[in-house]
């Protein structure tokens, strides 16, 4: 059995370029990715612990995680759509109508 | 079949949202009112079969099901009723605001239902996975409801916003899932709660708490995580802004009572400091940006935010838990009751201008033109500043107790000079109802008329704001 270390560094390293990813990408799109880069950095943590606790429940939330992000993606692409109409634009520095 | 008894709240709302879907199909534009009926129907029946939970586990155990996933307790029958009753009462609201803005749509409801139905199992959660899938269940019809008022821009605006945030935070929660199961190397709360009770709490625990805490404080609106609160809250449509500050902060908080005060973060000292910190944080910043605010809808986001500090101190009072988490469930209906009762005003004085102008000059003399709404306004105002004889008092009052009890005596102090400096903005609001003359009055001749399912609403919100004021006990005695 190979050390789960070097997997869980590798998750860690994902996650962190996924947050930095989310506050400093400024379309919705990219932001949208870094947040799809977050969960997956979660999911890879969960299957190393799995194999590290020689049991399945790591390996069950990974496929909820991938269910609820499908949907998630289902509902964000909607939304960025929708406002792209509105505004011809997906950069979410123009919007503005709300003072922040 | 004994399983599906312990869920049958949400089991009710998910199943009938569910053929709902299908009903509204042959329901015509015109008559959605229909389709509104139905689902306050469907609620009703989740309301009694959470007052039968309650009824037939009057010894108050905490029963497991579904692989204990499920767990069924006081708590979660009572947040079930409060659940349900929000979304009676935001229903109620719907019938006049959402046909004047034109979103009068049956997916409005069946959106809310899934995620009241949502809320409910985020109750009910004994396991990790079940927060998980409980929090996005009750999320993401959310982030669809704040963008209902299409194609305006600000809804559409609220909605982006919303789910933008809202999934970096779910982000958070799932990685610090991960690293909690990394630890302890179970999902199941009351396992991982027995290692920690044994005084282990290795620190990858400590972290993944700790980021679940940060995803959990993005859903309550914490500070420094409360960035979008204001403008989401100002976005969207107010039935929407009304439901989510009450029932979205009611299910924030169980996911918080169930892991951090039932739950294994109670024995972890520095994440208790945390949230006391956080507590502190939000108590202070979300009432003076309050102050600041000359909208009443904005002035009530932040209001919100503030709310969430108050509650968070009873989250960080770990020396009594059962006292702390019965004084939390407790302030999560008073401030509920308050909440609709104010966003009741409001949906109400947003369906009379068409541009949804919440500036304070639209409330002024108020009470000249329609004394009811100011009177409830007033009622709302006073309890949520904690007056005494109101339910905001004394859901402050237990919430300051149990966090003196837990040698927490700066954060009740900060809370009660806090709740001091939030009547400065809410009396604003009184004086301008009350005491000013509206200039405009002559030239905007317009009809100030309350619709019935609103006066309802607003009537059963005051007196259960007075009730919960004068006599506590009577919701209280449901918890011992």
């Amino acid at each position: 059995m190979t050390s789960i270390e070097p997997v869980i560094l590798l998750s860690a390293v994902l996650f962190t370029i996924g947050a930095v990813g989310v506050l400093t990408r400024r379309n919705a799109l990219m932001i949208f990715m870094s947040v799809e880069l977050m969960l997956n950095a979660a999911n890879l943590a969960f299957v190393a612990f799995a194999q590290q606790w020689g049991n399945l429940d790591g390996q069950l939330f990974v496929f909820f995680v991938m269910a609820v992000a499908a949907a998630e993606v289902a509902v964000g692409l909607a939304l960025i759509v929708a406002i792209f109409r509105t505004k011809h634009s997906t950069d979410v520095d123009e919007l503005s109508q709300l003072r922040g | 079949m004994q399983d599906l008894m312990l869920i049958l709240p949400p089991l009710i709302v998910f199943l009938g949202a569910t053929a709902l879907l299908l009903v509204d199909l042959k329901i015509a534009d015109d008559r959605k009112e229909t389709v509104a009926w139905i689902a306050m129907f469907l609620l009703v029946g989740a309301l009694i079969a959470a007052v039968m939970l309650l009824y037939f586990n009057r010894t108050g155990d905490v029963l497991y099901g579904f692989s204990n996933m499920i767990l069924t307790d006081r708590y979660a029958a009572l947040l079930d009723i409060v659940f349900a009753l929000i979304g009676i009462g935001v229903f109620l609201l719907t019938l006049r605001y959402n046909r004047v803005h034109q979103i009068m749509r049956g997916e409005f409801f069946v959106l809310t239902l899934f995620s009241i139905g949502g809320m409910m199992l985020m109750a009910h959660a004994a396991n990790l996975v079940t927060i998980f899938v409980a929090l996005e269940m009750f999320s993401i019809p959310l982030y669809v409801l704040c963008g209902v008022a299409r194609p305006r821009l600000d809804s559409e605006e609220s909605s982006l916003k919303y789910f933008l945030l809202g999934a970096f935070a779910s982000g958070f929660l799932v990685y610090g899932i991960a690293l909690m199961y990394g630890a302890t190397g179970t999902l199941d709360i009351a396992t991982m709660l027995k290692q920690v009770e044994r005084g282990q709490a290795p620190l990858l625990l400590v972290i993944g708490a700790g980021l679940m805490l940060v995803g959990l404080g993005f859903k309550v609106a914490a500070v420094p995580f409360h960035m979008w609160t204001p403008d989401v809250y100002d976005g969207a449509p107010t039935t929407v802004t009304a439901f989510m500050t009450t029932a979205t902060k009611a299910a924030g908080f169980a996911a918080l009572v169930r892991v951090f005060l039932l739950g294994p973060g109670a024995f972890v000292g520095s994440l208790v400091s945390a949230i006391a910190i956080l507590a502190a944080l939000t108590m202070i910043f979300g009432n003076l940006f309050a102050l600041a605010q000359r909208s009443v809808k904005r002035m009530l986001a932040y209001s919100s935010i503030a709310h969430a500090g108050y509650l968070l101190a009873g989250i960080a009072s770990v020396a009594n838990i059962g006292q702390s988490a019965n004084a939390v469930i407790f302030y999560l209906a008073t401030y509920a009751a308050t909440s609709l009762a104010a966003f009741g005003v409001l949906s109400e004085i947003g369906s009379m201008n068409r541009d949804e102008d919440h500036g304070l000059e639209r409330y002024t003399g108020l009470a000249k033109r329609n004394p009811a709404l100011a009177w409830v306004m007033a009622l709302a105002l006073f309890s949520l500043m904690g007056m005494p004889l109101t339910a905001g008092f004394t859901g402050k009052y237990l919430l300051f107790q149990s966090a003196v009890s837990s040698g927490l005596n700066w954060l009740a102090l900060l809370g009660v000079i806090t709740s001091v400096i939030s009547a400065f903005y809410y009396l604003r609001v009184i004086v301008h109802m009350f005491m000013k003359e509206d200039a405009t009055v002559a030239a905007n001749n317009e009809q100030y008329y309350v619709s019935k399912p609103s006066l309802v609403m607003m009537t059963l919100a005051s007196v259960a704001v007075v009730a919960l004021g004068l006599l506590p006990t009577l919701l209280l005695n449901m918890f011992a």
